[in-house]
C-alpha cells in the first residue's frame, strides 16, 4: 500500500511538518512505497529533499500554473498523482495551506478527510486517526471509510527524520495539466511578513507573557529571552485581548496549539483555555509570583517568583551557557 | 448583489472544557450554546459587504428547532432574514454531506454572489465545510481571507493570511469566502434589532424540500466515523521549584536541568 505525501513549501521554503509527514509515511509504509508529490516552480531541490527525508519517488509537477497555490491547479495535479499511484492514505501536513489544499482535494475526490490528526495508523486495513476536537479538550478516535484516506498530520506531533543525502530515488517530472486561461484564480501581490520571527507550531522554544507582563513593554523581556533561546514567543488571551500582542501569538483553546520541546510560560495563570494549547508540551516552565497558579500543577519545573526579575537573569545565564 | 453566511451553533468556548465525552456523542452537551465564535467574524462581513455594495444578507444552518437561536444573533448582529436546513436524515453527516446540505440549502434560496463562513467551528475543529460548499457549488473558493478589497464586475479581491505573509488574490464570482478573526470586529446587536430577531419567522426546509436523497447524507453515508472520544489524559508531571537566594541562582538551577538534565536547550 502506497502513500502519497504533499510537501507544503512557500517558493522553495518548505513547511518542516512536511518532512515529519514524510517520516511517519515512511515508518508507516515499510517495504512499501512512500511517494511526495512536489509542485511548484523550480522546485526540483524540493523534490530531491523529499528523497533525503524519506520518499521513494517524488512526483514533480513543475510549471508557472504551479508557481503560487491555488485550488484549481493544485487539486488537478493532486488528483494525477492519485491515479498514477493508487495509494491507500495520502498524507497532508496540517499547516494554513495543508489543511486548506487537503479538504479542497478530499472533498473533489469524494474522499473521507481526518484533519489535524496527530496520529494515523492502520487497523485491519483501515486508517485510523487520532485528532484533538473540542478546540483540544478531547481526543476523538476517526476512522476514515474511502480509499485513499486524507489525513493531515499536525506540526511537532512526529518526530523530525534525518535527512540522508545518500538516499536516491526517482523524480516523475510532470508539467501543467491545466492552462494558465483554464484557472479563474490570480495571485496579484504577496508580501512577505517580517523575518526573523519564529513560528509557534514549527517553534522548538516558546517563552510565553500572560497578564503577568502588565504591559505591552512587558513583552520585552520575554522577547529578549527569546532571542537568546532562539524560540518563538507566545501570549495568553488576556495579554492579546489586553492589545499588549498581537493574536498570531496567541496560544490556548482559541489560539494556537503548540507542543514545543521546552514551554516557558511567564506570569501566566494557566486557565483550562489555555492549558488546551500547550499541555503537549515535552517540557514546561511556569515563573509566576503567584505559588497557587493553576500552571504550577502542570509544570515540570517551576519559579515562584517576579518574572521581571527572573526573566532577563534566565537571559544574561542563557548567554553565559550556550556561548551567545 | 446576495450574500449568504453559514454558520453552526456550538458550545460556548467558556463551557468546552467542562464537556463530557458521552454528553459530547450524545449531540447534548448540556451546556450554554451560541453561534461558533469563529462565524460571528463571517456574519460581521456579510452586514459589512451589504453596507459597502448594497445587497441583502442571509444567515443559513443546519440544524434542529434550538440553532433558530443562532440564527437569531445573526439577524440580530443585522443579516436581512435566516434559513434553517433540518431533516432527521441529517443528523450525523459527516463534512462533505454537511457541504452538500448547505449548498443545496444555497440554492433553493436562490443563489448567492459571495457565500461567507468562520474558519473553523469550536468543537468539530475541521475547517473544510467552505471548502465542501465552494466544491459542490462548483465556485471559486479562497480561505484565510483578513480583508476584502473590492467587489465589482464580476470578480472579488481579497487578501489571504499565510503563514509566510499576505498574499492579494482576485477570483470569480459567485465565490466562497471562510475569513479569519483578524478581518474585522463583530458588532454587539443593539436593542430594536435583537426585537426585530426575537420575532424573526425563520423557514426551514428539509431533505425532500431540497431535493437531497436522504442516503446522500446522514451516519450512514458518512465517509468518516468518530469510534472513540476521550478527554486527553494529562502528562504526569510532578513540579520541580527551584529555589535559591537571587535570581541569578534560581536562573542557573532552571537552565542546568534544561540543558543538563532535561537536554532541551
Amino acid at each position: 500500500m502506497t502513500i502519497l505525501v504533499w510537501i507544503d513549501h512557500h517558493r522553495g521554503t518548505v513547511q518542516p511538518a512536511s518532512w515529519e509527514a514524510v517520516g511517519k509515511a515512511r515508518a508507516l509504509a515499510g517495504d512499501d512505497k512512500v511517494v511526495a508529490v512536489v509542485m511548484g516552480q523550480g522546485v526540483d531541490d524540493v523534490a530531491q529533499q523529499a528523497i533525503h527525508y524519506g520518499a521513494d519517488a517524488t512526483y514533480l509537477y513543475d510549471d508557472a500554473v504551479y508557481a503560487e497555490f491555488r485550488y484549481e491547479p493544485y487539486t488537478a495535479a493532486m488528483k494525477d498523482a492519485v491515479s498514477e499511484n493508487d495509494p491507500a492514505l495520502v498524507l497532508f501536513p496540517a499547516t494554513t495551506r495543508g489543511r486548506d489544499f487537503s479538504a479542497f482535494f478530499a472533498c473533489s475526490a469524494d474522499l473521507g478527510l481526518a484533519p489535524d490528526a496527530q496520529d494515523v495508523r492502520f487497523e485491519d486495513g483501515k486508517v485510523v486517526a487520532k485528532r484533538p476536537v473540542y478546540s483540544g479538550n478531547m481526543i476523538a478516535t476517526v476512522e476514515v471509510k474511502t480509499t485513499p484516506a486524507v489525513v493531515s498530520l499536525r506540526p511537532r506531533t512526529q518526530p523530525m527524520p534525518e535527512a540522508d543525502a545518500s538516499r536516491a530515488g526517482e523524480v516523475v517530472r510532470k508539467g501543467a495539466l491545466m492552462s494558465e486561461d483554464e484557472i479563474p484564480t490570480k495571485v496579484e501581490k504577496f508580501e512577505e511578513k517580517e523575518q526573523g520571527e519564529v513560528s509557534l507550531t514549527d517553534a522548538r522554544i516558546i517563552v510565553s507573557g500572560g497578564r503577568g507582563v502588565k504591559g505591552p513593554e512587558g513583552f520585552e523581556p520575554i522577547r529578549e529571552l527569546a532571542k537568546v533561546l532562539g524560540a518563538a514567543v507566545g501570549a495568553s488571551r488576556a495579554a492579546v485581548d489586553a492589545g499588549w500582542i498581537s493574536y498570531d501569538h496567541q496560544v490556548g483553546q482559541t489560539g494556537k496549539t503548540v507542543r514545543p520541546d521546552v514551554y516557558i510560560a511567564c506570569g501566566i495563570s494557566g486557565a483550562i483555555q489555555h492549558q488546551a494549547g500547550m499541555r503537549e508540551s515535552k517540557i514546561i516552565v511556569a515563573i509566576n509570583k503567584d505559588p497557587e497558579a493553576p500552571i504550577f500543577q502542570i509544570a515540570n519545573y517551576g519559579i515562584v517568583d517576579d518574572l521581571f526579575k527572573i526573566v532577563p537573569a534566565l537571559t544574561e545565564e542563557a548567554k553565559k551557557r550556550l556561548g551567545k | 448583489m446576495k450574500y449568504i453566511v453559514c454558520l453552526k451553533q456550538t458550545p460556548d468556548t467558556a463551557e468546552l472544557p467542562k464537556i463530557t465525552p458521552e454528553q459530547a456523542l450524545k449531540g447534548n452537551e448540556g451546556v450554554t450554546k451560541v453561534m461558533n465564535p469563529w462565524d460571528e467574524y463571517a456574519v460581521e462581513e456579510g452586514i459589512r459587504l451589504k453596507e459597502r455594495f448594497g445587497g441583502e444578507t442571509v444567515a443559513m444552518s443546519v440544524g434542529p428547532d434550538e440553532v433558530d437561536e443562532a440564527l437569531k444573533s445573526a439577524i440580530a448582529m443585522g443579516c436581512d432574514r435566516a434559513v434553517r436546513l433540518w431533516d432527521e436524515a441529517f443528523a450525523d453527516s459527516d463534512y462533505w454531506s454537511m457541504a452538500l446540505i448547505l449548498a443545496k440549502g444555497i440554492e433553493k434560496d436562490g443563489g448567492a454572489d459571495i457565500v461567507l463562513t468562520g474558519k473553523m467551528s469550536v468543537d468539530g475543529n475541521a475547517g473544510a465545510v467552505a471548502h465542501g460548499i465552494a466544491c459542490k457549488l462548483g465556485v471559486s473558493l479562497l480561505t484565510q481571507v483578513a480583508k476584502i478589497v473590492e467587489v465589482g464586475d464580476g470578480k472579488i479581491t481579497v487578501e489571504r493570511l499565510l503563514d509566510e505573509g499576505r498574499e492579494t488574490v482576485t477570483a470569480p464570482l459567485p465565490a466562497v469566502i471562510s475569513v479569519v478573526k483578524e478581518i474585522n470586529e463583530p458588532r454587539y446587536p443593539t436593542f430594536i434589532r435583537i426585537r426585530k430577531a426575537s420575532r424573526a419567522q425563520i423557514p426551514v426546509f428539509s431533505a425532500a424540500d431540497l431535493g437531497i436523497d436522504p442516503a446522500q447524507v446522514g451516519a450512514a453515508a458518512a465517509r468518516v466515523t468518530w469510534t472513540n472520544l476521550v478527554k486527553p489524559e494529562p502528562k504526569k508531571r510532578e513540579v520541580v521549584i527551584i529555589e535559591g537566594d537571587t535570581p541569578e541562582e534560581k536562573a542557573r538551577k532552571l537552565l542546568e536541568y534544561l540543558i543538563d538534565v532535561e537536554k532541551v536547550l
